[in-house]
């Protein structure tokens, strides 16, 4: 038997396989198609205080090796996310990380109180979504922003706090020591790129939104180098992610420093992919006489 | 558990300008499928991450296959690619998806099928299934195709944007030139045309269901995507917004903003 678990502040996760928040929804969709109980958590869609309208459509666009995508944050809000969503998961042999968004610091720690006695593993704070105007990538892109959201949610937090990272940033390991010495207990990286697309038939943006996030493998060298940058800046644990779409991609980030790794948008591309990355890992260890996974955490020095 | 297939294709042609008829073989979608679902089409070069959503033109469990008549939407996009596939080869789908028609409200019933454009297709199916008098109203920007196919169901009316069949204009002009009249409506193609058709079915106080379109991402109701104003709270989302690839693609006219 080999060992696939990781911990992180903590939490003991089957496998370090989890999902990138905004591509599973909670979960329930899709469960007709894989197990949740084989995965290492799911990461939920980021979720409010209040009900999200999100972005006007098209909301989303395909790119080489990627696409970009301008959802704008649309959730139902914490009531019935409490009330649907944590119930449904909690059916699942599964780790429950709840990626939270705002406008101000007040509407991050509202959410994160309202989740204090809900059973949650870990909370995700989402200080790196491109696509709405207010909150999201506005605390994620300067150190002391990113420093002090870190502090105040950390303050409210009853769960361990994961800060998740903007790639768009002109350091990195600035963001993620900015993140470790506001408290933060794991950072996540990297959310999408800025990108844009204009459909030139109609002379106009691809997206109602202009710009939105690139994600997909034409990202994936970008993600793998920040990973290693931020994990060699910090002492805290890293997920990674960023275009991950088979299990060779999930061991190249764990081997630059990754505990665990979140699949997304592959997710589009093949429902069944997580499961496959879980096996496809457990090969791995095999073929290489590996017992323990966290012997490849961090490998590649 | 829904399922992906991969499916064999066994016949593909270009029935009109850039109009492609393919028939797939596959042993569980053509069983389970309704009128008026789609199916996710993923390309085998996976540089395309996106499966394509195609609506079902028709589906036979007895023969096993499944027929999707699709749009190439331009040079190099993804349904070009899937234009110049053979005969043999082996394609993902997963499906069937969304709602489908209210085929079992509607038995015996006079119903207008409308569609617009590469809209047409999925009413061939729901033709097949409606037990009543249908009444097939199809426009074209120009030449027709599947026309003949509706012929068998009911009789069939055309419009078209350069008179080069039918009626010079659009469905609307068909029908009121050719005083047409049903208890509802179903309808699917361009926006502008399902706008139309939602102030017309008000005017004549029947019901219409229109099948709507949006760029999709997952397909299966998870990434928000594809979403369209509804004017009511959407149970779901819980704001004024519903998924089309979910919870539709067909809904009543009166629960959307066009």
């Amino acid at each position: 038997m080999r060992d696939m678990s990781v911990s992180i502040a903590g939490v003991t996760l089957k496998n370090p396989v989890m999902t990138a928040s905004g591509t599973f929804g909670s979960g329930q969709e899709y469960s007709e198609f894989v197990s949740l109980d084989r995965l290492g958590a799911v990461v939920t869609k980021g979720v409010a205080n209040v009900p999200w309208e999100g972005n006007k459509t098209p909301r989303i666009a395909e790119t080489a090796c990627g696409m970009i995508n301008a959802i704008g944050l649309q959730n139902p809000g914490i009531d019935v996310f409490i009330e649907r969503d944590i119930p449904f998961l909690k059916k699942f042999d599964t780790k429950i990380i709840v990626n939270v968004c705002g406008r101000s610091i007040e509407d991050y720690c509202e959410v994160v109180e309202r989740l204090a006695d809900q059973p949650v593993d870990l909370l995700e704070i989402n200080v790196s979504c491109p696509n709405v105007k207010e909150g999201g990538i506005a605390f994620g892109q300067k150190p002391e922003a990113l420093y002090e959201i870190t502090k105040r949610v950390k303050a409210c937090a009853s769960q361990p706090v994961i800060m998740k990272l903007s790639p768009n940033v002109t350091d990195i390991r600035v963001m993620a020591r900015a993140a470790e010495e506001g408290g933060a207990d794991c950072i996540s990286l990297i959310n999408t790129i800025t990108g844009m697309k204009i459909d030139i038939e109609r002379q106009t943006f691809a997206l109602a939104n202009r710009t939105g996030g690139l994600s997909g493998p034409a990202i994936k060298p970008v993600a793998v180098r920040m990973v290693y940058e931020a994990s060699h800046a910090v002492s805290i644990p890293v997920i990674g992610m960023g275009g991950i779409s088979c299990w060779q991609d999930a061991v190249e980030f764990m081997m630059a420093g990754a505990t665990a790794v979140s699949v997304g948008t592959a997710n589009f591309n093949n429902p069944y992919v997580t499961e496959e990355i879980i096996d496809g890992i457990e090969a791995f260890m095999e073929r290489k006489g590996l017992s323990d996974i966290r012997e490849i955490i961090g490998a590649v020095r | 558990m829904k399922n992906q297939e991969i499916c064999e294709i066994l016949r593909q042609n270009e029935i009109a300008d850039g109009i492609f008829d393919m028939t797939l073989k596959t042993y569980r979608i053509a069983g389970a499928a309704l009128a008026g679902q789609f199916v996710s089409i993923y390309l085998n070069d996976r540089s395309r991450l996106l499966p394509r959503p195609i609506s079902i033109c028709e589906a036979d469990p007895g023969r096993s296959t499944l027929r999707l008549v699709y749009r190439v939407t331009g040079p190099e996009t993804g349904t070009d690619i899937l234009s110049t596939y053979e005969p043999g080869t082996r394609i993902h789908v997963t499906g069937p998806l969304g709602n489908g028609f209210p085929i079992d409200d509607l038995q015996n019933k006079r119903v207008f099928l409308i569609g617009g454009g590469i809209g047409i297709p999925p009413l061939l199916e729901t033709a097949k299934r409606l037990h009543g008098t249908v009444i097939p109203v199809l426009g074209y920007r120009s030449g027709p195709f599947l026309e003949n196919e509706f012929g068998k169901y009911g009789e069939t009316y055309l419009a078209s944007e350069d008179g080069s069949c039918g009626v010079k204009g659009n469905v609307l002009d068909c029908i009121r030139q050719n005083d047409l009249h049903a208890d509802a409506i179903l309808a699917c193609g361009p926006r502008p045309m399902l706008r139309a058709l939602k102030e017309y079915a008000l005017s004549e106080n029947i019901p219409c269901w229109i099948s709507m379109e949006e760029r999709m991402a997952c397909g299966i109701g998870a990434c928000l995507a594809c979403v369209c104003k509804t004017t009511g709270r959407d149970e779901h989302s819980n704001v004024f917004n519903t998924r089309i690839c979910k919870d539709g693609p067909v809904f009543l006219s009166t629960e959307v903003e066009l």
